[in-house]
């Protein structure tokens, strides 16, 4: 893309122009993505909730189904004046709707939406996710503690023991499909699950198919919606964290939230549900489609078809995390509101141990070589298994000094590095 | 043009995240509020976590977001708890302080600086390793191996007593796992419900 862009101003192949534009392309594209998408599920939010309470919802603004109701809200938060408690602390104040909205935001750079359509794509992305998704919390808990407010304060510590209990389960969830497809890229966890549905990583044994509800309740907590939103439980803290905010620093907050839930979402779809790829390969099938098989002459149209396929698959991917969005939304409107010690009961006495008890399934499925339902192209099966023999050849000859050991497990090493991870 | 042919943007970076770094932990010292402190702590930690990103370490890096800054957010909120008495406490330091902690802070900076500018390797920046490309940054992969007893960076050891000696952190991983499952139990332990004890007193 770098040196297109330079061909086409007509500047050297890797002058910095090129490298300034790409950059600010994808920040657009990423943008959008995140502005877009909270302006969709909100108005979803709004259609969802009131079909399931029995009424419209939005029906006037912008047509028949109330297109432009999230805009028009838009544009009255914008019309809101600002105001700062005089008890608050000024700067942190202000500044925590922004830290929320940038740790939601940066995640979206490691989030592959198709094969190689990432902002960057880093070695151990799942695990980047994760870190910076669990710092949208601190916004939440400095906007507690700065609005000098019982009630947000109260808000902002509940949310803070809520998140770092729920942590833990959800990164015992997301290793699962890291020890399957051995690898934390998302990129290469995506391309692994191509073909049919059932290459999809939560058809692979009975316990992935436990951990993906699990993990799913966890995210539905860790981004802090109901039934686990104890944080702005509105029936007994006024709007919790946010009960001094207005305007549009209140509405940061609520930006911040539905992109992590699309983040979520697109997480559990790339580990769970085949990322991009189709349930049936269609887009596989066109990647592999080459001009010469058609008789359509020079094969200059393989870029083309290659670019139709990750379009494809990038509709799919957006369509799965959607999906995801919606079932959040779905759950919102349907259960109530757990209590704080429902919410860490939930978390210590049924996930972490659902998932502690999957994952030692998984890695049994795994030792054992147990026949699963997809059919994954994994290349570090063979390699797996030398390193397993190299384990227990050195255990075996401890006692005995004299025999150097080391030297199969380099072997072993050297091969797993010069694959590359 | 040629101005900004010639700047090395990754020299560039660097500066810029190691500026951030150093005045937010200035920043952490000259504050006297216990949630700015953390705050700037947290923005200090994370600009070394664009120091490693940008040295293609990304598995050290989001390593540095997940346990320093959350761990931070975590201080955070027991600082809170434990210590504010009323609403924004601030903390005053007291001369004798100030200088016990500038005695102990220059002493260690100063073996830090010993020991960075008189390794040679640190000082001289070598031609090959000005720049890193994404393909390159394997990070992960030595790190998990070395953890679990095979060490990729010492397989061209030819000394074999040495080679020996550097067989991986497999032990000291394990006994890190083990303290910390201790820790844990032992919190769960200490912030139990002390029901049965009251229920004994009335």
């Amino acid at each position: 893309m770098v040196e297109g862009i330079n061909n086409f101003l007509g500047w050297e192949p890797d002058a910095w122009v090129g490298f300034v534009l790409t950059a600010l392309i994808q920040v657009m594209i990423l943008n959008v993505v995140l502005a877009g998408g909270a302006l969709v599920f909100i108005w979803m939010e709004r259609k969802i909730s009131g079909r399931i309470q029995d009424r419209l919802g939005p029906t006037r603004v912008g047509g028949k189904f109330g297109w432009l109701q999230t805009l028009a809200d838009g544009l009255k938060l914008l019309t809101k004046e600002d105001i700062t408690p005089g008890e608050a602390d000024p700067s942190l104040f202000k500044l925590a709707p922004y830290i929320s909205l940038t740790a939601s935001f940066a995640t979206l750079l490691a989030l592959p939406f198709a094969n190689g359509w990432v902002g960057q794509e880093v070695n151990v992305a799942l695990f980047f996710i994760l870190a910076v998704l669990g710092l949208e919390v601190f916004g939440v808990i400095l906007a507690g503690y700065a609005s000098g407010s019982k009630w947000s304060l109260f808000g902002g510590m509940r949310e803070a023991a809520q998140v770092v209990s729920y942590e833990v389960p959800v990164g015992l969830c997301a290793v699962i499909p890291v020890m399957i497809c051995g690898t934390m890229n998302l990129v290469t966890i995506g391309n692994m699950q191509a073909g049919f549905f059932t290459n999809w990583l939560i058809f692979h044994d009975p316990f992935t198919f436990v951990v993906f509800w699990v993990y799913f309740t966890c995210a539905i907590a860790s981004v802090n919606r109901a039934p686990f939103d104890l944080a702005e439980a509105e029936s007994e803290l006024v709007a919790g964290f946010h009960t001094e905010y207005s305007g549009l620093r209140w509405s940061l907050f609520f930006m911040a939230e539905y992109g992590s839930m699309f983040v979520v979402s697109g997480l559990a779809s790339i580990l769970f549900f085949g990322g991009w790829n189709g349930p049936i390969p269609v887009t596989h099938i066109l990647s592999s489609v080459d001009a010469n098989t058609l008789g359509w002459g020079d094969g200059s149209w393989a870029p083309f078809w290659t670019y139709l396929a990750n379009a494809i698959g990038c509709i799919n991917f957006i369509l799965k995390a959607v999906l995801g969005v919606t079932v959040m939304i779905w759950v919102r409107w349907t259960l109530p509101r757990l209590r704080i010690d429902q919410v860490i009961t939930t978390c210590w006495k049924y996930c972490v141990p659902l998932a502690a008890i999957c994952f030692v399934g998984v890695m049994a499925w795994q030792a054992f070589q147990i026949p699963s339902g997809n059919d994954l192209p994994l290349p570090y099966q063979p390699i797996r298994a030398e390193v397993r023999e190299t384990w227990a050849e050195s255990t075996s000859s401890i006692g005995n000094a004299e025999q150097p050991t080391a030297e199969p497990a380099d072997q072993v090493a050297s091969v797993i590095i010069g694959e590359g991870v | 043009m040629n101005l900004l042919a010639a700047v090395n943007w990754h020299s560039v970076l660097f500066m810029l995240f190691a500026l951030l770094a150093c005045v937010f932990a200035l920043a952490v010292v000259f504050s006297q509020n216990v949630v700015r402190m953390a705050f700037y702590l947290v923005l200090s930690l994370a600009s070394t976590a664009g120091l490693f990103m940008l040295a293609g370490a990304e598995f050290v890096g989001a390593m540095q977001i997940m346990i320093y800054v959350g761990g931070t957010l975590v201080l955070l909120v027991f600082g809170v708890m434990l210590t504010a008495q009323s609403t924004f406490v601030s903390m005053k330091t007291s001369a004798p302080e100030w200088l016990l902690a500038a005695l102990v802070g220059g002493s260690l900076l100063y073996v830090l600086f010993l020991a960075a500018f008189g390794t040679s390797d640190w000082t001289t920046a070598r031609k090959d390793q000005q720049t890193v490309s994404v393909a390159e940054s394997k990070a992960a992969a030595p790190i998990g191996l070395g953890l679990l007893g095979i060490r990729v960076d010492s397989l061209s050891q030819p000394n074999e007593t040495l080679k020996a000696g550097q067989s991986g952190y497999l032990l000291a991983f394990e006994i890190v796992s083990v303290h910390l499952l201790v820790v844990l139990i032992g919190a769960a332990y200490l912030a139990r419900t002390k029901r049965r004890r009251q229920e004994w007193e009335t």
